[in-house]
Parts: structure tokens; C-alpha cells; sequence
């Protein structure tokens, strides 16, 4: 389903099938995964930590770099994977993943390396990464802030304060990445709290907007690795597919929090060898 | 009023004319004034507002320094959290109603649970509105951040502590919530002393009764309380707890040494506030009783304006005296 080259090509195709690899380990764990939307952003964290943020894990000068920050930190499992995958945690540590006195709890705390902001709550993730990119404009530091959040997340009010004022104070070096996997965890976005037109919202509150597929490499990596609209914050529609890759649940409302067992994983490791 | 915002320049310069002016410039006024002028000194301090009008000159003058985020409270403390990677401290202004209780959980987990200097300044303390009503007061707020790991809590108790206390919270690392209120309110002082957070002010040396207030018109209940009971004899002591987080235990636990009884005033709910923190203290050292002046525990819909809202919840000296007879024998 990977539209782009083959991805052992190159570094965020070996990201991505990294990423999804820890994360059917970890989806191992008794307390349950929320693979459904992790697996959903793998491949929007496979290029960002591949080929776009600059000092992610904080190393160097804590100003003129880029921040990413997960509001939908159930996600965290993808987001654990990406760091151990590009050197910022041991990659022994995945095996900790929600067992007692782990560093890995079930949403990501500011306390681990790479980790900014302690998120888990929704609607907050947009509000930090308007204050980060905001207080970089003001105070003359080259940095960008990158905020993924949940479709369903979009439900909570706060978003839209945020929303507001990033554009009424045109921060441009602020990025909304918007997980659009349709589901949240009563089932479609649609028939819990409609989100449409998603792409109309955001463009009313005077973001540019970017609608691609958030599976497609080379989409994301225009999308977010391109320059930015001076004056305009960017909101980047991405259509995902909940727990894509892993059979049985993709795109499923079952796979908003899951425990594989043995067999589960190994088909769904086989799933993600057939990629290749 | 505002003219006097943009002319003082220095903080030294801010201190005094506060002190001069103690008994009838507004606490939020005197705030803004020293804030302006820590802001000049401190380029790296960043003030953030919800639409409120006092701060008019510091956007004039160091806009680069200052953010109106709109009538948006949960927005503006998560945004202040933000800023902490370049800006620090940062000062998140607004209705203390609205910057505490609807932003609660933005505080919860953003500012106090990541241990950040962001200095929350909520004005119209208490019942500080008056005839607004309900919506617009602000009795949860003390106890509400007090319950929250690392926050420090601090009601001045007039325009001149307010100014202390600004500079102390600018220079504390951690975060902080400091309560003004609204109308000018007379001084509890007549020499400047120092101030130090955490450390509750002696207002009068202890005796059989103690008084424990934070926030002016507390305060002002306490001292003439304790004063009319020192005229009949019984001697009674008064304790300024201006910082209600982290409480001054020690002052606490010298002052009970002497008291027979303990009363706690504050313009909060009688729960979980001041008096809360206190008992928590005394009932741990099996010390004396205590009784707690405070909003009782009902919708307080009476509508006056805030000395009569005060009055009639019970903030005032007969019901100080009262509270104290109540438990020391004439």
C-alpha cells in the first residue's frame, strides 16, 4: 500500500517499517496498545524523524530547533518506537513498554528523553506548540513546532482557542499535523461528533491547509518539509488508516486499544514483511 | 491611574511610589506598574493576558514581551506553558473565576505538573466582583491550586504586599498563582519590611487567641479583631499568611504554643482554603481547636457590592470575636 519506492530505500522507509515493528512488540504488553492510532502516524513520524525535525531529542541548543509535540499522546507506542529507532532511547527499553516503574507509560511523560511536554489529556498539544513557536518568533530563535493531533481530539474546544490565535497572531513556524483516521473509540468521527468539512474549518480560522495522504511519503514529506507560508500557520489534513498494516483490525474501532497475542503478532509482522 | 503605569520607570522607583500610595492605588495596579518595570529589566519575561484592560501600557511599551490571547483562559495557560522553552517567567493574567476554574486542568497538567515558571495572576479574588454576581466570583481558587504539586499560592493582603510579592514570584523558579483583587484596600503596614515567600508576617505578637487571615479584607477583620480583644484583656495574636502554599508550619506551631483557640479568615469557601491548610496542621500536633471563618458552603447568589457580601458570609470582627469567645472564656 506504500505508494512511494521501495521503502528500505530510504531513511523514513526504514523508519516507518521500524516504527511498526516496535510497535507490534509492544502491542504484546497485557495492559494493551492504542495500535490503532499509532500505527495510523507511523509513517507521518517516519518522516518527521527521518528528514524534517532538526534536534528533535532536545541535543544541542534548546532554541533554534524543532519541536514535535504529540498531543494525541495515546499514541505514544509510535511514538516510543520512533524514538528507540533513531537512537534516543535503548531499544531494549520498548520491552519495558507499561510494566511496573517503566520510563514508558501508557501516554509520554516530559521525564523521558526526547520527550518535550507530558500529554494524554486531549486539546492541549496545539495550545503548547502555538506557546513554543510563538516565543520563538518573539524571541529570535529559528525554531519550528509540529502538533499531531487526533480527528476525534478536535471535539475539545481548546483546539480552537489555539486555532484562533495562531492565526490572528500569525505564527507561521507552527504546524497542526491532523491524524484523520475517521475512527475514535465509539466508532466513526462522523457519527459521534461530526468533523466535516475538517479542511473548510481550519481554512476559516485562516490556516493554510494541506490535505494529503498521510501514508505517502512523499506527500508528508512535502507537506511538512517544504517552507512555510509566512504569516499563516499550517494545518496538514492527513488521511490515515486506523491500525494500518495490521490485519484483523485495520480500520476497525476494536483497534483503538489492543493486546496482540503471539499468533496476532506474528501475522501482523508477516503483514508488514509482505510490504517490502 | 494608568498615566502612573507609564511613567515609573525602575523597580526601585515602582516600590516607592507603591509605598507612598499604599492605601489607595489597587493592588492589580500596583502589580501592573512593578511587572512593567521587572519586564524592562528582564527582557526574557513574557506577560500574557486574556483581554483584561490594566496592562494597556505594557502592550505599548514591550510588545514583543506581551500576548493578548483573546477571552480564552485554557488557551492562554497552555500557551504560557509553551513559551517557557524561550520565555521565562511568564505571566498568564486574567479573571481569577475564569484563569483557575475553567482553566483547572490546563494548570493541572501543563503548568504544575511540569513544574514550570509560569506565574498564573488572577484578579477579582474572592467575592472582589461584588454585584457581577456568582459567575464572576472566585471562591475555589485558593484551594484549588493549593491541591496541585509545586504550586505556590500567594494573597497579598494590600497594594503594597502585592508589589513585594511580584517581585518575589518573577524571581521564585517554579510555578505560581497569586490572587489580587479588585478595589483599593488599606494597608496592613506602616513600615516596609521585608517579604519572603513562605513566611508568614507577624501582625501582632501571639496570645490566647491567634488569628490566621490572608488577603485584605481578612486581614484588616483580623488585626481590629485582635485588637478589640486585646482592649478587654484577652491577648490575641495575628498571623498574615500571605503565602497559603507553601504554608508557614513554623510560624504555625510557634504562635499555637501560647493560643487557646485558633481562628482562620478568608474571603475563599471555609473548605479547603486557608482554614483547611491550618487545620491540617494543628490536627496533626493535636493543638488547640480551630475555628474557620470563610464562604459557607452554599450558591452564593446574594447580590451587593464586596463589603456587604463579605459582611454577610460572616468576614468580619463580631464574627471574629464571636468565633474566638466562642472557645476562650472572658
Amino acid at each position: 500500500m506504500l505508494t512511494q519506492a521501495p521503502p528500505q530505500q530510504n531513511v523514513a522507509g526504514r523508519l516507518a517499517v521500524e516504527i511498526r515493528r516496535l510497535v507490534i512488540e509492544m502491542s504484546g504488553s497485557p495492559n494493551g496498545v492504542h495500535i490503532g492510532g499509532s500505527m495510523s502516524i507511523a509513517d507521518l513520524l517516519a518522516v518527521l524523524y527521518g528528514e524534517v525535525l532538526r534536534q528533535p531529542s532536545g541535543a544541542g541548543s534548546p532554541l533554534d530547533r524543532d519541536y514535535l509535540i504529540l498531543s494525541k499522546g495515546q499514541a505514544c507506542a509510535a511514538l516510543y518506537a520512533a524514538l528507540a529507532a533513531t537512537g534516543v532511547l535503548p531499544k531494549s527499553e520498548i520491552e519495558t513498554y507499561a510494566e511496573q516503574g517503566s520510563r514508558l507509560a501508557g501516554h509520554p511523560m516530559k521525564t523521558l528523553p526526547g520527550v518535550d511536554f507530558s500529554t494524554g489529556s486531549l486539546g492541549h498539544g496545539l495550545s503548547l506548540g502555538l506557546g513554543v513557536a510563538l516565543a520563538g518568533r518573539r524571541y529570535g530563535h529559528d525554531n519550528r513546532a509540529f502538533v499531531i493531533l487526533g480527528d476525534g481530539e478536535l471535539q475539545e474546544g481548546s483546539n480552537w482557542e489555539a486555532a484562533m490565535a495562531a492565526a490572528h497572531l500569525g505564527v507561521d513556524n507552527l504546524t497542526a499535523i491532523v491524524d484523520r483516521n475517521g475512527l475514535q473509540i465509539s466508532g466513526r468521527t462522523e457519527d459521534c461528533m461530526a468533523l466535516e468539512p475538517l479542511t473548510g474549518k481550519w481554512a476559516s480560522f485562516g490556516w493554510r491547509v494541506l490535505a494529503i495522504d498521510g501514508h505517502d511519503h512523499d506527500q508528508i514529506r512535502q507537506a511538512l518539509g517544504g517552507p512555510v507560508e509566512p504569516g499563516r500557520p499550517t494545518a496538514v489534513i492527513a488521511r490515515t488508516i486506523k491500525a494500518r498494516g495490521v490485519p484483523g483490525l485495520q480500520d476497525t474501532k476494536k483497534s483503538h486499544s489492543a493486546t496482540l497475542d503471539r499468533d496476532a503478532q506474528r501475522l501482523a509482522l508477516a503483514a508488514l514483511e509482505s510490504e517490502l | 491611574m494608568s498615566t502612573d503605569i507609564a511613567t515609573r520607570r525602575s523597580v526601585a522607583e515602582v516600590y516607592d511610589h507603591v509605598w507612598e500610595n499604599r492605601s489607595t492605588i489597587q493592588s492589580r495596579d500596583a502589580y501592573a506598574m512593578m511587572l512593567l518595570a521587572l519586564a524592562r529589566e528582564n527582557p526574557l519575561l513574557a506577560c500574557l493576558t486574556t483581554d483584561m484592560n490594566f496592562q494597556d501600557h505594557f502592550a505599548r511599551e514591550l510588545p514583543r514581551q506581551f500576548v493578548d490571547l483573546g477571552i480564552a483562559e485554557q488557551n492562554m495557560i497552555t500557551v504560557a506553558a509553551g513559551m517557557t522553552v524561550a520565555a521565562r517567567p511568564v505571566f498568564a493574567n486574567g479573571m481569577s473565576p475564569f484563569a483557575i476554574a475553567r482553566a483547572y486542568e490546563q494548570i493541572k497538567v501543563d503548568v504544575a505538573g511540569a513544574n514550570l515558571p509560569v506565574k498564573i495572576v488572577g484578579t477579582h479574588g474572592g467575592l472582589a466582583s461584588g454585584h457581577y454576581g456568582p459567575t464572576h466570583h472566585s471562591l475555589e481558587d485558593i484551594g484549588a491550586t493549593r491541591l496541585l504539586p509545586n504550586m505556590t499560592v500567594v494573597v497579598p493582603g494590600d497594594a503594597w504586599e502585592a508589589v513585594q510579592a511580584t517581585v518575589a514570584v518573577a524571581d521564585d523558579p517554579g510555578p505560581t498563582f497569586l490572587r489580587l483583587g479588585r478595589s483599593a484596600t488599606p494597608t496592613l503596614y506602616d513600615e516596609r519590611t521585608e517579604f519572603v515567600l513562605g513566611k508568614a508576617r507577624v501582625l501582632r505578637e501571639p496570645g490566647r487567641v491567634l488569628f490566621i487571615a490572608t488577603g485584605p479584607y481578612p486581614n484588616l477583620v483580623a488585626a481590629e479583631a485582635a485588637a478589640e480583644l486585646a482592649a478587654t484583656g484577652i491577648t490575641a495574636g495575628h498571623l498574615n499568611m500571605h503565602t497559603v502554599k507553601p504554608l508557614d508550619r513554623e510560624a504555625i506551631l510557634d504562635a499555637i504554643a501560647h493560643a487557646e483557640v485558633v481562628v482562620t479568615i478568608e474571603d475563599h469557601r471555609a473548605v479547603g482554603g486557608l482554614g483547611g491548610a491550618v487545620c491540617e496542621v494543628v490536627a496533626e500536633v493535636g493543638g488547640p481547636p480551630v475555628r474557620r471563618i470563610g464562604i459557607p458552603d452554599v450558591h452564593y447568589d446574594l447580590v451587593g457590592g464586596e463589603r456587604y457580601l463579605l459582611d454577610n458570609a460572616g468576614i468580619n470582627v463580631p464574627n471574629a470575636i464571636a468565633k474566638a469567645l466562642d472557645v476562650v472564656a472572658r
